[in-house]
């Protein structure tokens, strides 16, 4: 298994470390913010390093583990955030003008249990604005670089999380996912990215894109690392009323199990979608040939309706957006652009607050529930949502997982696809329809494109299905082909 | 039901933009109009989908009645809360002037 | 000027919104408390800060079921919308609300005296902050800025629409009334018009008398009293019937009622209509209350105003719409006449002293004890006081409480035992055997020299109706 970027140590190594007494937790802090100051200036991961507050929490954990007391199971562990996770005190942006300075006066519930579980939180990583995107180049803070070619993109919206665990800044980071904003940039980058079941864990506390998608997920150097940090956010809240409560799987419980027997279904319109490029094509049917050599029952699968979510999504995520971000109008925080009367004030600091992408789909948000148009775009992509659900449901009924491309290229060129929003909406291909159906996802690093950068298989399975998933993954892991860094990354310097 | 227009006029634009409280420059305007009517031609197909007599999911998952005891929480300090707020006077939100009584 | 010429009939919907009586708000945990410091009862959620959710208050729940009931709606399974406006009173700029999907469906409320009135729906929805326009003498068109408190964001608030039923002012009234009884009898609302925990806005439009169609009609705002409910729809009506019979149309518009000038105001701002973009909230999952939840709403729910006066007026003998049954469930003094029906009083009496003497002086009313007042009653009944020294006795009793016979003792009205007072008579008959002679006989306007001695000799004490009759007893015997 190789691990890319600098992370020494695993998540989970390190918390046996520092457990143990044989590593502080400052000092594992420290080389990771010795790392952020090497190399952050230009790969831009971080909005904001916490760094006064990182050292705190540090120093706590160390004191914690001399007078022989539970640190925890992130003790001295540090974990990135992605900067539209409120965390109290702290700027929280959404990488968007019009929450510039902006200081929650509470943590999100996943930051309470990350604390809870002795994680060292060490900073805000940057994204697409209001996490709409596929490549952190809508930030209005600027883009974040791919730390294995700076000239490439790191994928979005989580791409300054992935950014930051590709390139060794922390073992650890959480980032969001709507429409495949964690496991594209995981793919980009050559980490472990998940999005779990919709309702596992809980949003209150994340800044909302669009409220029926948006789920937060981990992102990690193993699949081991991410299970470990998916089972301390996961859980009920009940301060959330769309989460789940009572049994919950555990994502670390059958990692060493193995795909013997497990069914393995490679679903066919997700492979052959359009666009799909033939290096990442090549890397899936590798990935379904390694299982199947490892003992896992691989067949191809039709689910017609996966390719109908780009449409759905495209319908029901702006919708859902124009509604949650109509709340920054400058009355109660944030930005305001002063003006005679509230209806100039709430134009002119809309205008001015929000990028071009957010605008764009807040106005076709708007106007696909506008009199008129609700049946027409809304009503029926909440249709659409329902064939994807049914279609997925009669595959499980064969299938224990299933298994895609995660994003259809390599990590693409600054700029290559700016131009054309169109173009950039066609990279969520293979990741919208778990998010339409609420079925948890994840993207495993497996070998390269032809250009040297990763590429990442995606195992999808169905609700609650995270213990098989990951056991999946796991495997795909194990047979993952090693992969050199190519030379435009951070660690050739 | 109305069909799907497909191309999205300036008007149309326009008019969405102030529903959306956008201030839109001309140059906006144009590049949005055609920005737009490329998206929507494109998911326009679903429009074309026989979905008739499958119900809409508003849900992904099927909870019902997830309801909380009436019982108070502490509240926000609220000077920690006015201290993020752009304008404040005599401890509340100060806006400019508001021109029309809500709906 | 009545609307109600030969020419025109009035229709009216009225909306009526309650703010119910819980602990928190709908959606948090912050205190549902009038008049504390602004921006005081905040948090996150009632705020829409980033990242906030909402999650539903039970309470809250049970008693838009307990309205529904009382309402004889039926009670459904139900989602909530988002109702999608930029105001600033409004955090998210949007309501949670309810649209096609309500809780509540179907009812119907029948005013005394009244026809009955359809309500189409009682739902569930969450309040706005309070606004403050500064300048301009506090109105919004001359104002320079404003200042919200969100102290009532976030409220619950069940909306109550009735359908278009209501054919006048004073129907409205009436309706709004009973609504309010009715509101305040399920233990949901305090149905405080005044500190505005009862809002109404009316919808009035009018029709050429025998017409089934309806009208344009005008949404009318800003009545705080029954009394602006009353008078802004009679200056409404008015208002477009001269405007039709000018010849011109009316507009569907909201309309603002000015208490000052007594006119209704145009308050179209130069924006456009409002397009809601209602869809389901998708931060909330579906309520469906139970068969065993509806159904313990509905067996918990106490008596109701119209069944009070159904039961005042059946141990009254009276009808269930007459002024005084009216009167007496209205200020809550029904549980005084049923403890009178209790003792074996005088129903009728009772009812007749509350509806009278101790409404003219409600301030006194908390003085007045159950038994106090059955004993009155009794003592009235009997005829050992007089109606006079009764009312006296009550006034008492009102203004400082106590027991009837010790008052009427210090008051010198000593209860006359009837075999003293036929003592009495005896006595001024012996006293006067040649009048009583003539009395016999037939001459009847000697009674009231009788009636006079028997007083005299009494010291004021005799109730006179009961010597009277006992004269005649004595006449016949």
């Amino acid at each position: 298994m190789s691990t890319p970027g600098r992370a020494a140590m695993t998540a989970l190594d390190l918390a046996g470390e520092v457990r143990s007494g044989r590593r502080t937790a400052v000092a594992a802090l420290e080389d990771c913010l010795a790392a952020i100051a090497a190399d952050d200036p230009e790969v831009h991961a971080f909005n904001h390093v916490m760094v006064d507050e990182a050292r705190a929490a540090a120093s706590s954990v160390d004191r914690k583990v001399m007078a022989g007391d539970d640190a925890g199971p992130l003790g001295g562990v540090p974990v990135a955030l992605k900067d539209n996770l409120c965390t109290r005190g702290v700027p929280t942006t959404c990488s968007s003008r019009i929450l510039d300075g902006w200081l929650p006066p509470y943590d999100a519930t996943v930051v309470t249990s990350l604390r809870a579980a002795g994680a060292v939180l060490i900073g805000k990583t940057n994204l697409d604005e209001f996490a709409m995107g596929s490549s952190t180049e809508n930030s209005a803070f600027g883009p974040s670089r791919n730390p294995l070619d700076l000239s490439r993109v790191p994928g979005g919206s989580s791409g300054g999380s992935a950014a930051a665990v590709a390139a060794g800044f922390a073992p650890l980071a959480l980032g969001s996912d709507t429409g495949g904003s964690i496991r594209q940039p995981a793919a980009l980058c050559g980490v472990v990215g998940v999005k779990p079941t919709y309702g596992l864990v809980s949003r209150f506390g994340l800044i909302a894109f669009a409220s029926s998608l948006d789920q937060i997920g981990p992102l990690a150097t193993t699949v081991a690392d991410a299970a470990l940090l998916l089972d301390v956010i996961a859980g009920h809240d009940p301060l959330d009323s769309t989460c789940l409560s009572g049994q919950l799987p555990a994502a670390r419980a059958k990692l060493d199990g193995g795909v013997d027997g497990i069914r393995v279904g490679v679903v066919t319109e997700l492979a052959t979608a359009e666009g799909i490029a033939p290096d990442v094509s090549a890397r899936l049917r590798e990935a379904a040939e390694a299982l199947a050599n490892a003992g896992a029952k691989v067949d191809e699968v039709s689910v017609p309706a996966a390719v109908y979510g780009l449409s759905a999504y495209y319908v029901i995520a702006p919708a859902e957006a124009s509604s949650n971000l109509a709340r920054y109008d400058g009355v109660r925080y944030g930005l305001r652009v002063p003006a005679e009367d509230i209806g100039s004030m709430y134009g002119a600091t809309r205008a001015a607050g929000f990028g071009a992408e957010v605008k764009r789909r807040i106005m076709l948000g708007t106007y696909a529930l506008s009199a008129g148009y609700y049946d027409a775009y809304y009503g029926q992509a909440q249709r659409v949502r329902t064939l994807i659900i049914r279609d997925f449901e009669s595959a499980y009924e064969s299938y224990d997982v299933l298994l895609g491309p995660t994003a259809p290229t390599t990590a693409f060129r600054l700029g290559a696809k700016t131009a054309d929003p169109l173009a950039m909406y066609l990279s969520d291909v293979c990741t919208i329809a778990s998010n339409l159906a609420g079925h948890p996802a994840m993207s495993v690093p497996f070998g390269t494109g032809d250009d040297g950068l990763p590429v990442g298989v995606q195992v999808l399975a169905p609700a609650l299905g995270e213990t098989v998933m990951f056991q999946v993954a796991a495997a795909v892991e194990a047979v993952a082909p090693p992969r050199t860094p190519p030379k435009q990354g951070i660690e050739a310097r | 039901m109305r069909a799907v227009p497909g191309r999205i006029s300036p008007a149309d634009v326009a008019h969405v933009a102030t529903l959306a409280r956008l201030d839109l420059t001309d140059a906006e305007l144009e590049t949005f109009v055609e920005q737009l009517g490329v998206v929507l031609d494109h998911i326009a197909d679903i429009a074309a989908l026989e979905v008739a007599g499958v119900p809409p999911t508003a849900h992904p998952l099927p909870l019902r009645n997830v309801l909380r005891d009436d019982i108070p929480r502490p509240s926000l300090n609220r000077e920690e809360v006015l201290a993020q707020a752009p304008d404040t006077e005599d401890h509340r939100f100060r806006v400019p002037r508001i021109m029309g009584e809500a709906p | 000027m009545s609307p109600q010429s030969t020419e025109w009939e009035t229709v009216i919907g009225l909306e009526v919104h309650c703010e119910l009586r819980t602990e928190t708000k709908l959606f948090c945990g912050c205190r549902n408390a009038f008049g504390d410091e602004p921006n005081t009862n905040i948090c996150p959620i009632c705020l829409g800060l980033p990242g906030s959710l909402p999650v539903l208050n039970r309470t809250a729940v049970e008693y838009a079921m307990r309205i529904g009931t009382a309402l004889h709606c039926q009670v459904k399974p139900s989602i909530f919308h988002r109702k999608n406006y930029f105001y600033p009173d409004m955090p998210k700029d949007y309501q949670i609300t309810q649209y096609d999907e309500p809780i509540n469906v179907d009812g119907w409320l029948e005013p005394p005296g009244g026809s009955r009135v359809g309500i189409l729906r009682a739902h569930l929805e969450e309040d706005t902050g309070k606004t403050t326009h500064v300048g301009g003498g506090g109105r919004i068109h001359e104002a320079t800025h404003s200042l919200v408190d969100y102290n009532r964001a976030g409220v619950p608030l069940v909306e109550i629409v009735s359908h278009p039923d209501l054919r006048s002012a004073e129907a409205s009234r009436a309706y709004v009334d009973e609504l309010r009884a009715i509101l305040v009898a399920t233990g949901a609302s305090d149905g405080k018009m005044e500190e505005g925990s009862l809002r109404v806005d009316a919808n009035v439009s009018v029709r050429p008398s025998g017409s089934s169609d309806l009208g344009t009609r005008c949404e009318i705002k800003n009545m705080n009293s029954l009394r602006s409910l009353g008078r802004a729809i009679e200056f409404e009506a008015a208002r477009q019937i001269e405007l039709l019979e000018q010849g011109g149309r009316v507009v569907q518009e909201t309309r603002h009622w000015n208490e000052a000038d007594g006119r209704t105001h145009s308050m179209r701002s130069k924006e456009e209509a409002f397009d809601y973009r209602y869809f389901p909230e998708p931060d909330l999952v579906p309520v469906a209350p139970s068969a065993e939840w509806v159904e313990a709403v509905r067996a918990a729910l106490g008596l109701l105003p119209a069944e009070r006066r159904a039961r005042v007026a059946s141990a009254a003998g009276l009808a269930p719409d007459a002024d005084a049954v009216v009167t007496v469930v209205r200020l809550d003094l029904d549980s005084l006449v049923m403890a009178a029906a209790g003792v074996g009083a005088d129903v009728g009496l009772a009812v007749k002293r509350l509806a009278n003497e101790v409404a003219a002086e409600m301030d006194g009313a908390h003085h007045l004890d159950p038994d106090a007042f059955c004993q009155l009653v009794l003592l009235e009944g009997r005829g050992e006081l007089t109606t006079a020294q009764a009312r006296t006795v009550l006034k008492h009793l009102l203004d400082h409480g106590g027991d009837p016979r010790a008052i009427a003792n210090e008051l010198g009205f000593e209860a006359m035992a009837s075999d003293e007072l036929g003592g009495a008579i005896d006595e001024v008959i012996g006293a006067h055997p040649d009048e009583w002679k003539r009395f016999v006989a037939g001459e009847d306007k000697l009674q009231g020299l009788f009636i006079g001695k028997v007083k005299a000799a009494t010291h004021g004490k005799a109730d006179l109706k009961a010597v009277a009759a006992l004269l005649q007893e004595r006449r016949k015997g």
